[in-house]
């Protein structure tokens, strides 16, 4: 009954983050400001995750190709597969749940807690507008990170096997075109814009609605975090038994 | 002017506001009193649009608010300026952003015009050399000038103010209070403000309003409720040694 309650004032939430639109000049602005921060600021813990990803998942599938009858070059189809599919899409936005979504429902909790939120209203500001519309937006341009970790994952895979003298550099390359089908990245793609809207929104909905103070804004990031890993998890389940099952 | 009208609030089971109506006047600071708990901030958030009563109006100079479409409420809240009890400034933008902010969202002045209006008022809150800093890095004191400054940015018609002074030194209380009644007089605003501190009542309580247990008990002026016989108020008031003692004093020179 309570989880069913939350939900419906989730899904009320976003219905008035699309209402009473802030002027466009100053939403220009604050769109850029969280692409910086969300988008940008992640970048680097993204990169750093991929190549080593990419490189561990290399490995362990050399190490699992022991039969000589099984050509090298299964070695990179097998990283391309695994990092396209899931790594980069559904690993990454945990990674981002942790770290953007935890940045999301502190700061908003915060200006709850301070009654930043009651002044924004007072002024006749729709507040759910000016602080989540703004991040939804820039969380779009997740897809472009998705992509630069995919990259990043396969170049780490390519590493590994060349590197730790599992593929030669060739057969590994050959592995990366065979079969190559595009709609699994456009799969994954419309994953990650998913994962996104759930990163944005769950966690801003945490913040948004706490009550009490300093110590409640902590606890709110950590459920926070709880909620968003679980509906991204579901959300890749039931998101890959529609596109690909 | 605001006048209410037999306003009731209940959250759940918790009957907070029971009833209650009054007046306030332009160019006057009104005062509500009250222990803490009393439903003061409940109170004020009714005035101010961001609690629905569940019973009763409010009439903004003769609107009543429940009548008013959304667009007129929303025009109706850009003439009300509120201080909130921790200030409520935006840590992510500095004293400068934060006066500036409501001009930023609701007119189209240029940027010349903006800033002129923004060192002015901060001119009138006397904060001449803070412009650059973020809230974090200023005295609570002058993050509650702050946010006066803000506040009257827009020239609002009514102003609310939840505490203005607590957690300041008695001086610097008493320089917030002084600031706050000039405004309201100079700008012949409508203003509200929430206290606990009897200084203030004192100095300037030219209408106060006593809560409690959601009804009101008392009202009148600071000059009246030196004199009151009812006994919540003045338990209330007095409730220090050093106020029981003046009142006696004044008793005594009286008879
Ligand atoms: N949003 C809310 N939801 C539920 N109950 C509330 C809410 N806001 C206030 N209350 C209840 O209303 C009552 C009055 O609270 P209020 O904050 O108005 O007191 P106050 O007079 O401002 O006290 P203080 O002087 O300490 O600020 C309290 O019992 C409080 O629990
Ligand atoms: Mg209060």
């Amino acid at each position: 009954m309570k989880y069913l309650e939350a939900i419906g004032k989730y899904f009320i939430m976003i219905w008035e983050v699309f209402k009473k639109p802030t002027k466009w000049r100053i939403m220009k602005t604050l769109i850029l400001k969280e692409i910086d921060e969300l988008i940008f600021g992640a970048m680097g813990i993204i990169i750093f995750i991929s190549f080593f990803i990419g490189g561990v998942v290399t490995i362990q599938t050399a190490l699992n190709l022991t039969n000589p009858l099984l050509p090298k070059s299964l070695i990179g189809f097998a990283a391309r597969q695994s990092v396209i599919l899931e790594f980069a899409p559904t690993f990454t936005s945990i990674i981002m749940a942790g770290k953007v979504g935890s940045y999301i429902t502190s700061s908003i909790g915060t200006m709850r807690v301070t009654e930043q939120i009651d002044a924004l209203e007072v002024m006749g500001i729709n507040s759910l507008n000016y602080l989540v519309f703004p991040k939804i937006i820039a969380t779009m341009m997740y897809p472009f990170a998705v992509a630069i970790s995919m990259f990043v994952g396969i170049l780490g895979g390519w590493v590994a096997a060349v590197f730790g003298g599992f593929a030669p550099s060739g057969d590994f390359i050959q592995g990366l075109q065979m079969d190559f089908d595009s709609y699994h990245v456009t799969y994954a793609f419309i994953k990650s814009v998913v994962f996104a809207f759930v990163i944005a929104t769950v966690p801003s909905y945490h913040g948004f609605y706490m009550t009490g103070g300093a110590l409640e804004v902590g606890k709110a990031s950590t459920t926070s975090f709880v909620w968003t890993s679980v509906v991204i998890i579901i959300a890749n389940y039931v998101l890959t038994q529609l596109l690909l099952g | 002017m605001i006048q209410v009208e037999n306003i009731h609030k209940s959250f759940g089971d918790n009957h907070v506001l029971k009833g209650i109506s009054t007046e306030f006047e332009k160019g006057k600071t009104n005062l509500i009193i009250g222990q803490s708990g009393s439903g003061k901030t409940v109170f004020i958030k009714c005035l101010l649009g961001l609690f629905e009563p569940d019973e009763g109006n409010i009439y903004y100079d003769g609107n009543c608010y429940s009548e008013l479409s959304i667009k007129e409420r929303r025009n109706l809240r850009q003439e009300m300026g509120m201080v909130f009890q921790g200030s409520a400034l935006f840590d992510s933008m500095t004293v400068e952003g934060n006066v500036m902010f409501p001009l930023d969202m609701f007119t189209n002045q240029s940027q010349s015009e903006k800033q002129d209006r923004v060192d002015f008022v901060l001119k009138r809150v006397n904060l001449v050399d803070a412009h650059k800093r973020f809230p974090a890095e200023i005295s609570g004191g002058m993050q509650k000038r702050v946010a006066i400054a803000r506040a009257i940015v827009m020239n609002p018609k009514y102003l609310f103010c939840d505490e203005p002074n607590s957690g300041l030194d008695p001086k610097t209380a008493m320089l917030i209070d002084n600031l706050i009644q000039e405004i309201t007089q100079e700008y012949d605003i409508t203003t509200v403000i929430n206290t606990h501190d009897m200084n203030s009542v004192m100095e300037i309580g030219e209408k106060i309003i006593f809560l409690k247990n959601g009804l009101k008990e008392w009202e009148g002026t600071n000059k009246e409720i030196f004199k009151t016989d009812n006994e919540a108020v003045t338990n209330f008031v007095y409730s220090s040694e050093l106020f029981k003692k003046v009142r006696q004093m004044y008793i005594e020179e009286r008879n």
